[in-house]
C-alpha cells in the first residue's frame, strides 16, 4: 500500500541549496507511485512566487519546474496561509499549478490548497513520512 | 521498529551529524534496525576520508566508518549531492576522469531513490538537520 509522503519546504528559493535539492527529492519520489503531498511554509512560500529573475545572482531559476509538478503526478500542494499573510503575499503572487485529472476526462484542477496553520497540522498528522527542508 | 535516518548536514559546521550517531547508538541499543543512513545536501561531507579534525576533537567520518562495521550499517551518500560538492569515490573518479577520489570505506554512493526507499521501508523516517 502507498504511503502518504509529505515534502515541507522551509526555505526561500536562493540564498541556500535546499529548495534546489528539495524539489530534486520530490522528482525523484513521484517515481515511486507513492501519495505525495507538499507544504509551503514560513519563507519557503517564496519558491512559487511568479516572475522570478536569477539574472543578478548568477543562478539558475528553477521555478519553472514547479509547473511540471501535476505531470508527475504531485496534486496535492498546500500553502500555509498565515506564513503568506506575514509575508505580505495573496494567492496572486504565486503560480497557478494545476494538474489534469485523468478520471474526468484530463480535466484542469488546481493544485494549490490554501490552509491555515491548524488545518495544516491536521494534515501533517495524517502523513507517514515527512521529510523538511 | 525500523528505522531510517536522513542527515542533511555537513560535520563539524553543525551538530546534526553528531546528534544522527548519538541517535543511531541509542536506537541500536534499545534494539530498533537501522535500515539505512542517508546523506544529502552538506551531510554528504560526512562521507570524505579527507577531513583531519584536531586530535583532542571527535572524528566523526570514522564514528560513522565504526558503527558501520559494528552494525553492517547502510550509508548512502546520494550522488547528486555528492558530485555538485567534490564527494566521489574510486569508480566515479574514472569515470568523470577526475584525479583524485576522498570517499570512505564503509559508505556507498547511490540514488535519491535510496531515501524514498527508505521512507516506504522503514516504520520511522527521521531527519536531522536544516
Amino acid at each position: 500500500m502507498a504511503k502518504k509522503f509529505m515534502y515541507i519546504n522551509r526555505k526561500p528559493p536562493y540564498g541556500t541549496i535546499y529548495a534546489l535539492e528539495a524539489l530534486e527529492v520530490v522528482l525523484i519520489g513521484a517515481a515511486f507511485d507513492q501519495d505525495v503531498s507538499l507544504a509551503f511554509i514560513g519563507d519557503g512560500v517564496y519558491q512559487l512566487t511568479k516572475a522570478q529573475n536569477t539574472d543578478a545572482i548568477g543562478q539558475k531559476n528553477f521555478s519553472p519546474v514547479y509547473s511540471a509538478l501535476g505531470d508527475y503526478e504531485v496534486t496535492k500542494v498546500y500553502i500555509e496561509k498565515e506564513s503568506l499573510e506575514e509575508r505580505g503575499l495573496t494567492l496572486d503572487d504565486l503560480q497557478h499549478l494545476v494538474w489534469e485529472d485523468e478520471d474526468e476526462d484530463w480535466a484542469e484542477k488546481d493544485s494549490i490548497r490554501l490552509v491555515s496553520r491548524a488545518e495544516l497540522a491536521d494534515v501533517l498528522d495524517e502523513q507517514n513520512v515527512i521529510l523538511s527542508f | 521498529m525500523k528505522i531510517s535516518l536522513q542527515i542533511n548536514e555537513g560535520p563539524y559546521q553543525h551538530q546534526a551529524a553528531d546528534s544522527a550517531i548519538q541517535f543511531t547508538k541509542a536506537a541500536l541499543a534499545k534494539g530498533h534496525e537501522i535500515y539505512r543512513v542517508f546523506f544529502y545536501h552538506d551531510g554528504v561531507n560526512n562521507a570524505t576520508r579527507l577531513a583531519i579534525p584536531p586530535q583532542d576533537d571527535r572524528n566523526i567520518t570514522e564514528q560513522w566508518v565504526e558503527l558501520q562495521k559494528e552494525h553492517d550499517l547502510d550509508l548512502v551518500v546520494c550522488i547528486a549531492a555528492a558530485q555538485r560538492r567534490g564527494l566521489i569515490d574510486e569508480d566515479e573518479m574514472k569515470r568523470q576522469g577526475k584525479d583524485a577520489n576522498n570517499i570512505s570505506e564503509g559508505f556507498r554512493i547511490s540514488g535519491l531513490g535510496q531515501l524514498i526507499e527508505a521512507g516506504i521501508e522503514s516504520d520511522r523516517l527521521v531527519v536531522f538537520g536544516a
